[in-house]
């Protein structure tokens, strides 16, 4: 805890005045085209690179918003939506990235994995912010963890597991450790990635999408501990993906030039869609809207790409940040977050929800 | 004496009494029905030889006195029944005494009565129920006799004249069937009745002419009633002469009866009024073989002296020439006249545009109806005036000609020397090329290809853009659908915003200073950081004067020396923002170094004219107000400092086109300035004029050399291009150094260069020498001009006048006009007595 509560320290909110169009406008081209949106503000004062982002959801929200960052320094900070100021920064990683954040629906209760193989559950009620529990993580990867919970008092945890390509499933509160996931001895999928847990609405079972740094998105049954499907979506690592459960469609970043959708069928098998060339070469994270209709990309390219989640249109190429962007999240108002290695967070409203 | 005569004669004058004395209306009613007789086939008839008798000879005068009849008069009898008889009198008995006596009486009647009204609306009624048609009629049945022509002239006048002559005596009270919209096109549904008769009687084998008609129809066209007749006429005759031999005679007898002096209005009427060649082909039939003054009019006149036919109907009339073995010398002939104006050198200097598009595309569709085998014969004849033409338009310095030239040149080229290697060059396609390449394509004859083209072509090409999205949408697998139907609707208004900007992200770090910026751009081999030296380089140059200043000339040579060595989006841009940066940071240096390396030998024509952009934009950029408290925002320089100044609007060289929003905004400031700019100037913080003390340096170098040939570059001889791009730029560099001390001797200067070029033959050149004179008369002080130069003002105007008179070029005449709108505000300016 290096800032009291009471005392934003140095946070600083600038609304940016419109950009100058400069160069773009020689090569703009057709009359009805907007021009590309601005930000609704910028948070600064994270003095790191920002690598994880999060809006706290849920009925504890109650109007007064709240964004979480996570900072390579190891912070996690509290940003107010309504003041656009640090409410508090807390300091439970020992100074190293966090890369990690979310809350529980249940509760004033944050979780942050940092890479000091630590996964912290704070506990924010009331202004309170210590540190309630911790888990040891096994490995030090790019992965994030990921969550199933469903309001009920116990959920499913998901993170990287002891060897660099394994999962491993932990019962919480309690810790219990389920099963770990680990690839068949013959597939060589290299280093987990990223992981996304849900759970169909017909069926109980858990399962578990994970990416792998070959570039391929496998389905897991959790219950089974079997890989249900694998499919090869890109020729570099996995960097982020997303589902989308209705739609049963889902869409993954790589390091490379393009994104992925693939779907999943009936016999949960995962089938490539289609893909989508882009500009410039790796994508850190995608996220879908909570609402479906768009999904954005942080760009290693310093851009955010908005796109139209059903037809995979483009809509928008936010090119405010002077560094690479690490990561995306929205809120369930529709609100738009990017984290920056330029040590800025922008704020975004693009097609609000009606 | 022949008792019939005698007998009618006296019938006649008892009536002619009883009319004029009686007051008893039984009496009057049982006269005129005696009368009556002669007319029509009442109950008791009178004899043929009778009624011919009264026809001839009586029926005038009683109608003459039937129409002074007083109001009174007609109310005698109850139930309107005399007013009824009276009026049958006018509507049934002969038309053309009927006619004439109701305009006569009409005519003599002075001012707004009630008879007058009454005739009028009985001479309506005469309109109205076809009388027209039988006047018409019974002039082409009746054979010329002594003394008929000039009652058949008097006739001609009054139907043609009509609307005018009623105009005249109703003024307000004038009735809707004698207006010209409604009046004209009556008379040519009338004319179609006649014609049907004339038709009829000519199958049952008795002889008629149709001179009369044509002499209707001339004096018609001649009054310039073409599309109102014509509009009705020719869509009768396109439906009776179809299939019709005996028709389609009348119709050519119609046309070649035409009197000489309105051929032409007729000819024109027609082409423009007909729907196709096939029409126009039946409905004049040879007349161009037989008739000199119609083969003047179709091939001369509509081809070369006029250009107002739109293309359709051009294409129609050419058609016509093409659809019969007689007609196509016509045709070969034309084109050949077509292509030797085209190539020819005076032409092309001496005619509007707009012509020069006419003949290109008249050439065009001569090109598509003519067979290979007749354009063999004369092929290296056209081949020549079409080189010709081509040279001296790629010579030209308008856009727009070049433009013009480079299609032609393409598309006859490739249909005249078709086994050679097609001609290419390199234009933007536009609604202009594309139209004047789908006349060269030789269709069936017919608008109807041209028109069932674009409207089939698009339809395959539009369902496989659909597919891919629709694809991806129908990847949705099943069971767990529920929500997406209701957004299939909702959320297909995304309108995506700009995403012009997204480009690949260059790794290699920029130059933070200018000298590394000049290395950079000298020796690295990396065409990455290269082009990160140029694009850094003006933000470094605003942001660090003094450093620049040390190497200005040094970087002003590298820069005009650079050539584009990997592909860069906007290297002419960047490059010139550069320039202009170096130029306004240390003005008077690297303006003497532009300046001579403008007449310094091994230059391109290309880095001259950037020369005097670059010269231009760092004077505009120099006098711009409050520049120095805005020196620091520098990053991007608006649309306002790239795109060129207001005087050099018409940039014809630049090779990269510009987005259209600068284009349009470019146009309104090229339209506006003159008015508005000077009003900032006068804006809320002064400040001296940064141009005020190097204007001179900029200016008098450039001007004082431009008459010296050098080997490499002739300003006055074939590089004209660049003398219009000189121009522009002093009357630009004159017009921005407004309120300056040396304005004076620049105006008089530039009067002088004025003076001397005045008479050059490229268009270009003239609106850059005019915008010149503007901006003298702008920018130097109207009592100084008064003193200094009043020789030079009176010379300047005459020559003014005469260009906004007689100069081919229209935006030359629009500048000469402004420019003499200048010189009466200076004048009302001096004569203003001097304010306290």
């Amino acid at each position: 805890m290096c800032e009291s509560p009471g005392r934003p320290g140095p946070a600083l909110c600038f609304c940016v005045p419109s950009q100058s169009p400069g160069d773009c406008a020689l090569l703009s081209m057709a009359a009805h085209v907007p021009p590309p949106p601005d930000p609704q503000f910028v948070l600064r004062g994270t003095r790191s690179a920002v690598h994880a982002l999060h809006f706290c959801r849920g009925a504890q929200a109650q109007g007064c918003q709240l964004l979480f960052s996570g900072s390579q320094a190891g912070l996690v900070h509290i940003w107010s939506l309504q003041t656009r100021r640090a409410v508090a920064a807390l300091d439970g990683h020992g100074g190293q990235c966090v890369t990690w954040l979310q809350t529980l629906p249940q509760g004033h209760q944050l979780l942050s994995q940092g890479r000091d193989l630590k996964l912290c559950l704070w506990d924010l009620v009331e202004g309170r912010n210590a540190v309630v529990d911790s888990v040891h993580l096994e490995s030090v990867g790019f992965c994030r963890s990921a969550i199933l919970a469903s309001g009920q008092p116990r959920w499913t945890l998901a993170v990287p597991g002891k060897g660099s390509n394994e999962v491993q499933i932990l019962e919480m509160p309690s810790r219990t450790p389920v099963c770990t996931l680990k690839p068949e001895a013959g597939a060589k999928p290299g280093m987990l990635m990223c992981l996304r847990l849900w759970q169909a609405n017909s069926g109980p079972r858990p399962l578990l999408l994970a990416g792998y740094e070959d570039g391929s998105v496998v389905l897991w049954d959790i219950s089974e501990r079997k890989m249900c499907s694998r499919v090869a979506c890109h020729e570099e690592p996995v960097m982020g993906l997303d589902f989308d459960p209705q739609k049963a469609r889902g869409v993954s970043g790589s390091a490379g030039k393009a994104l992925a959708v693939w779907s999943l069928d009936g016999r949960q098998a995962l089938q490539v869609r289609g893909t989508h060339e882009l500009t410039n070469p790796g994508v850190a994270e995608v996220t879908i809207r909570p609402d479906r209709k768009i999904l954005a990309t942080a760009g290693w390219d310093h851009r955010i790409r908005v796109f139209h989640w059903r037809t995979m249109k483009p809509l928008a190429v936010l090119a405010l940040h002077s560094a690479a962007v690490q990561c995306v999240a929205f809120a369930a108002s529709g609100l738009l977050a990017a984290g920056s290695k330029d040590q800025r967070i922008s704020v975004w409203s693009l097609y609000p929800p009606t | 004496m022949d008792p019939a005569r005698s007998e009618v004669r006296l019938a006649v004058q008892d009536a002619l009494h009883t009319l004029s004395s009686s007051e008893d209306g039984g009496h009057i009613f049982s006269t005129l029905g005696s009368l009556k007789r002669y007319l029509s086939d009442t109950e008791s008839p009178a004899l043929p030889r009778e009624k011919e008798e009264f026809a001839t000879v009586h029926f005038s005068p009683v109608l003459r006195r039937l129409a002074v009849m007083s109001p009174g008069w007609l109310e005698l009898l109850p139930d309107g029944r005399l007013e009824e008889l009276w009026a049958s009198f006018f509507l049934e008995g002969p038309a053309d005494q009927a006619f004439l006596v109701l305009m006569e009486s009409i005519e003599s009647t002075a001012g707004p009565s009630f008879r007058l009204m009454r005739m009028a609306q009985l001479l309506a009624e005469f309109l109205r129920a076809g009388r027209m048609a039988a006047l018409m009629e019974a002039q082409c049945r009746q054979r010329t006799s002594p003394g008929f022509p000039l009652l058949r002239e008097t006739l001609l006048s009054r139907v043609v004249g009509l609307p005018d002559r009623l105009g005249n005596c109703l003024q307000r009270g004038n009735l809707a069937e004698f207006l010209p919209q409604n009046y004209f096109p009556l008379l040519g549904k009338e004319a179609v009745r006649v014609l049907q008769a004339v038709v009829d009687s000519l199958r049952g084998g008795s002889d008629c002419s149709v001179s009369f008609v044509s002499q209707v129809l001339g004096k018609v066209c001649v009054h310039g009633r073409q599309q109102e007749t014509l509009g009705v006429l020719v869509p009768g005759l396109t439906t009776l002469t179809e299939g019709s031999c005996l028709w389609q005679r009348v119709c050519w007898r119609l046309v070649e009866q035409v009197p000489d002096r309105a051929v032409e209005a007729v000819l024109t009427g027609f082409v423009e009024a007909a729907p196709g060649p096939e029409v126009l082909s039946r409905l004049l039939g040879n007349l161009v073989v037989k008739n000199k003054k119609a083969r003047f009019v179709v091939t001369r006149k509509l081809l070369f002296l006029q250009y107002r036919l739109t293309t359709p109907v051009l294409q129609s009339l050419l058609g016509y020439l093409a659809m019969d073995s007689q007609r196509r010398p016509l045709l070969l002939q034309a084109l050949k006249e077509l292509l030797d104006t085209w190539g020819s050198s005076s032409a092309i200097r001496h005619t509007p545009l707009p012509q020069q598009r006419y003949i290109s595309k008249a050439v065009l569709i001569c090109l598509a109806h003519l067979g290979d085998a007749e354009l063999w014969d004369s092929r290296d004849e056209l081949l020549g005036s079409m080189m010709a033409g081509v040279k001296c338009r790629l010579d030209s310095s308008l856009p727009a000609m070049r433009h013009l030239g480079m299609i032609v040149a393409e598309v006859v080229s490739a249909r005249l020397h078709p086994e050679g290697p097609p001609l290419r060059f390199q234009y933007e396609e536009d609604e202009l090329s594309r139209e004047m390449r789908a006349l060269a394509t030789p269709g069936p004859a017919g608008g109807g290809a041209l028109e069932a083209g674009p409207s089939l072509a698009p339809a395959p090409a539009e369902t496989p853009t659909e597919t891919p999205a629709e694809a991806v949408d129908s990847s949705v697998p099943q069971a767990q659908l529920e929500g997406s139907d209701s957004e299939l609707d909702s959320d297909d208004e995304f309108v995506p915003y700009d995403m012009s900007g997204d480009r690949e992200l260059k790794s290699s770090k920029a130059p933070a200073y200018v000298r590394d910026c000049v290395e950079a751009l000298t020796t690295s081999e990396d065409g990455e950081r290269w082009e990160a030296a140029l694009r850094a380089l003006e933000g470094l140059v605003c942001k660090s004067p003094e450093a620049t200043r040390e190497v200005s000339v040094e970087l002003a040579k590298v820069l005009l020396h650079l050539e584009e060595r990997t592909c860069v989006a906007g290297f002419e841009g960047l490059r010139q923002r550069a320039l202009v940066a170096v130029t306004v940071t240390d003005p008077a240096r690297v303006a003497e170094y532009l300046t001579s390396q403008f007449y310094a030998l091994n230059y391109s024509l290309r880095q001259r004219m950037d020369i005097l952009d670059v010269l231009t934009l760092a004077a505009q950029e120099l006098s711009r107000p409050g520049r120095l408290r805005r020196a620091a925002q520098h990053g991007h320089p608006g649309p306002g400092t790239y795109c060129s100044p207001p005087l050099a609007a018409s940039q014809p060289g630049s090779a990269a086109a510009p987005d259209w929003r600068l284009a349009v905004e470019e146009r309104i400031r090229s339209k506006t300035r003159r008015f508005s700019k000077g009003a900032p100037r006068l804006g809320p913080v002064g400040g001296p004029n940064a141009f005020n003390s190097v204007a001179g340096c900029f200016f008098f170098p450039l001007i004082q050399r431009f008459d010296r040939p050098l080997v490499t570059f002739d300003l006055l001889g074939d590089d004209q291009l660049v003398l219009g791009k000189l121009t522009h730029t002093l009357g630009a560099m004159m017009y921005l150094a407004v309120n300056a001390t040396v304005a004076v001797p620049m105006g008089k200067a530039l009067l002088e260069f004025v003076w001397a070029l005045r008479f050059h033959g490229d268009a270009y050149v003239r609106r850059g020498l005019l915008s010149a004179v503007s901006s003298v008369l702008l920018s130097v002080p109207a009592q100084r001009l008064l003193e200094d130069l009043p020789d030079e003002l009176l010379e300047a105007r005459s020559w003014l006048a005469d260009v906004a008179e007689k100069d081919p070029d229209e935006d030359c005449r629009v500048l000469a006009v402004k420019a003499l709108l200048l010189l009466e505000r200076l004048k009302d300016k001096l004569l203003l007595p001097p304010s306290p």
